[in-house]
């Protein structure tokens, strides 16, 4: 590891629904819980709401990784759709390992409204995990891009 | 962008709540010189963005500059969105062009390096300018209430809120299963602590309900389907045949008396007493028709008997009545559909169903009950003998990982009030075995302390088993309980003559089937969710749909009467409004654009998305629609939009919050 990588600090953009996963980030706030200020977090309705397009714009924005939250499995304010949100999850992990972009660079998170703690401490190991990983880096035309996924694809 | 949108932007200072972390000066002057590009035209901070002094500023400016979007950074939407919103609409803005950026939850509060909080606040503005130029004018959406309302259980709870709404001068459709109200208060003879006569507060008012003008009662009947959305639910409910005419019968109880079918009552009496074919659950039954229960009824069976139609005065016995459907409107639902027991059987080691003399919580009411089967005599399985000693076993079911990790909230006074009875009844000696007492209510403490002092022994621990095997002297023929003493660290075998479960509550069987016709949620016990566990107890997320009483988890009857209560109350405030104003959250397909490919109708949980077969096109009801944006992420042709969290919005805000990265990524690594 260089000088370098050691001062990374990741920049994450981060994902929750309005119910759940905001709910508990209000609540690491009001509980005044400390966590790394790495996560930039947008507020949608419902994970379900989550476009692939937006991970990947957040990606192509220049994220070293993305989080996404909802509420857990059974909690969902809208019945169901968090589990839409679990699908496209294990779809875009498919993508990116694809494209060449490691799969722990995106994160699920269940959180519920009264899980502010779990929230935070989550946030602080997921920004030492992508620290580890280091900036994200496209591969280079030409570059070889060698993951299991890949011979996959071309068998 | 054709038109450049000019935006404010407004850095509160929370007094030091922000300002003691983050450098809102510098945050405010930021965002004037690097967004400019995006709109901004003015940037303030301000102590106290909330304030009047605070709005007005914003207001003023709103004016002067001609803003066309607000941005606010201080603290979560979910506290002041409304706040920011409505002093928008003040100076004639459109409160939905008015964007809050969380800079205290999500900076100030949970991180301590001062120049990260900083950086972060500013990204999250930029983020927040980024989106606020795609923010659209909304109008909130309105659909009228029907005024009726439909209370599905009879119970207390249920009981309260139908006479609460119907005194209010709204008809009310109370539904409920079983052939007469009152649920499970009716089945018990004293309450805690006061130790009041159950059925002597419950009957007076089981009749008001039977008899107010406002009120239709269902009784023998169940919800079959459930259409609609809040305002305007149309439910079908089956009204099981009673083969008996209620326009005729006049609850003279002949029938019953003739009738020579003997069953077991396992419902009412809990297995402890019988009934005959042709019954009324309790003497004081509302309404007081009876019904016959065709699986028993020997006509049904052998085609012969009749013995209720022959000696009936009115003619009132119809063999061949059939189920109703019947379909009413209402505008709001109560669902009050209380708990079942749990099933002591679970627990072999304590041998209830095997050993005669364990009894369960709900088979001691009845035994205790002075209507019950014994006359009120407390007495063992043989139906003479009194007992001499009984052993009360707390927290059956609850409390325990096996079974259920919560706390029953009832059984500790339930289990005091049995132990006062069998006191004053019979002057056995009383063991209460019990983890800890919990007796939280008005009056529950100081009636723990009538029990000390009548004498009966509390034992703190777990008790790990009830036999029948002697090992010692003086244990023949006795119910052997093994207990830990936990106080003074003693294995007891305590040996009784009687043995009662303290059951604790469990969700009702049907309790995810209900909740899934109703659109709302469970818990992963099974109780039914609430909004929000503190401050909106009997609302659901589902709107329209209230919950009360033990549907929503363990509660003692005041507590359950509470919510009822509460619940009618909810709901004469809709109905008095007459409509009800909707978030604009909702998604629209655009026709030209959709293939026709139904993806988003099985998506959507709310089955607000219409196919019409005709054009080949999807529609969405935007009154059954809740926004959660599903059906947006998952078109493929990007045919549907959602209002408040549009794409554009979305990936907008996402290169907003980049925006500060790009920069100094650039800066400082070469490429």
């Amino acid at each position: 590891m260089t000088e370098e990588t050691k001062s990374f600090e990741p920049t994450i953009i981060g994902f929750t629904c309005n119910w759940c996963s905001y709910r508990a980030a209000d609540m690491a706030g009001t509980a005044r819980m400390k966590y790394a200020p790495n996560v930039r977090l947008i507020r949608l309705m419902c994970s379900g709401r989550l476009d692939p397009t937006f991970v990947f714009k957040a990606f192509a924005s220049g994220a070293d990784a993305v989080l996404i939250s909802g509420c857990h499995p059974g909690d969902c304010h809208y019945i169901s759709q968090n589990y839409k949100a679990l699908r496209r999850f294990h779809l875009m992990k498919r993508v990116l390992t694809q494209l060449g972009i490691e799969p722990g660079r995106l994160k699920l998170l269940w959180a519920s409204a009264a899980e502010g703690a779990i929230f935070a401490s989550e946030i602080t190991k997921f920004v030492e995990e992508v620290r580890a990983l280091g900036p994200l880096n496209w591969p280079q035309p030409g570059e070889q891009v060698s993951t299991p996924i890949m011979e996959e694809v071309t068998a | 962008m054709e038109k450049k949108e000019k935006i404010g932007v407004y850095v509160c200072h929370c007094g030091t709540n922000i300002a003691g972390v983050v450098n809102v000066g510098e945050v405010s002057t930021w965002a004037a010189e690097n967004l400019k590009d995006q709109g901004v035209v003015v940037s303030r901070d301000y102590k106290f963005m909330c304030s009047s002094l605070g709005q007005e500023l914003i207001q003023k400016d709103i004016k002067e500059y001609g803003l066309t979007r607000v941005v606010v950074a201080a603290c979560s939407p979910h506290l002041h969105e409304a706040t920011f919103r409505n002093a928008c609409k003040g100076a004639d803005l459109n409160p939905y062009l008015c964007e809050l950026v969380s800079i205290r939850e999500q900076a100030s509060w949970v991180h301590t390096d001062k120049v990260a909080a900083t950086e972060k606040s500013k990204a999250l503005i930029s983020g927040g300018v980024s989106r606020v130029v795609y923010n659209e004018p909304l109008e909130p959406l309105y659909v009228p209430i029907h005024p009726a309302t439909l209370v599905v259980g009879g119970g207390i709870s249920g009981i309260q809120a139908a006479l609460e709404i119907a005194d209010a001068g709204y008809r009310v459709y109370l539904v409920e299963r079983e052939p007469s109200i009152g649920g499970h208060m009716a089945q018990f003879d004293k309450t805690f602590p006061t130790l009041d006569c159950s059925a002597c507060i419950l009957t007076p008012r089981m009749v008001q309900v039977g008899s107010h003008p406002n009120i239709t009662l269902l009784t023998y009947s169940e919800i079959e389907k459930v259409e609609g959305y809040v305002g305007n639910f149309t439910v079908s409910i089956r009204k099981r045949a009673r083969s008996v005419d209620e326009a005729t019968c006049t609850g003279c109880g002949i029938c019953w008396e003739k009738c020579p079918k003997k069953v077991v009552d396992n419902v009412f009496e809990a297995g402890m007493g019988n009934r005959k074919a042709i019954y009324v659950p309790f003497p004081q039954a509302v309404p007081k028709y009876p019904v016959i229960d065709r699986e028993n009824c020997t006509f049904y069976i052998k085609g012969t008997c009749k013995a209720c139609e022959k000696f009936c005065p009115t003619e009132a016995i119809n063999f061949a009545q059939e189920d109703e459907i019947i379909n009413v409107e209402v505008g709001n639902v109560i669902l009050a559909t209380g708990y079942d027991p749990f099933d002591a059987r679970r627990i072999t080691q304590y041998g209830y169903g095997r050993l005669a003399n364990v009894f369960t919580s709900l088979e001691f009411e009845r035994l205790s009950n002075a209507a019950g089967p014994t006359g009120g005599n407390i007495v063992l399985r043989d139906g003479k003998t009194v007992p001499k000693v009984v052993g009360i076993v707390h927290c059956v079911g609850s409390r325990d990982k096996n079974y259920n990790e919560y706390c029953s909230a009832i059984c500790c006074m339930q289990s005091l009030k049995f132990a006062h009875l069998v006191h004053e009844r019979t002057g056995a000696e009383i063991y209460n075995f019990y983890i800890d007492i919990r007796a939280p209510g008005k009056g529950y403490e100081e009636f723990y302390h009538r029990l000390l002092d009548e004498g009966t022994h509390f034992v703190r621990g777990k008790v790990a088993e009830i036999s029948d095997a002697v090992r010692l002297p003086g244990e023949e023929g006795k119910l052997i309980i093994q207990v830990e003493d936990t106080l003074t660290g003693n294995q007891l075998r305590v040996p009784v003559d009687m043995a009662i479960l303290s059951a604790g509550l469990e969700p009702r069987r049907d309790a995810k089937a209900v909740a899934k016709q109703f659109g709302i949620s469970c818990s992963a016990d099974g109780w039914l969710i609430e909004r929000h566990p503190k401050l909106d107890p009997v609302a659901t997320v589902t709107e329209g749909i209230y919950i009360a009483g033990c549907v929503q988890g363990p509660k003692d009857i005041p507590a359950s009467v509470a919510q009822g209560a509460a619940a009618a109350a909810r709901i004469l405030g809709k109905i008095m409004q007459k409509e009800i104003a909707l978030e604009p959250i909702r998604a629209s397909i655009k026709e030209e654009q959709c293939s026709g490919c139904r993806i988003c109708n099985n998506v959507c949980p709310f089955n607000a998305i219409l196919f019409h077969e005709d054009k080949m096109v999807s529609e969405v009801n935007p009154a059954l629609c809740q926004g959660c944006g599903t059906c947006v992420a998952a078109c493929p042709a990007g045919a549907i939009s959602g209002t408040g969290f549009s794409n554009q919005q979305i990936l907008s805000q996402i290169e907003g919050l980049m925006l500060l990265n790009i920069k100094s990524h650039k800066e400082t690594v070469p490429a």
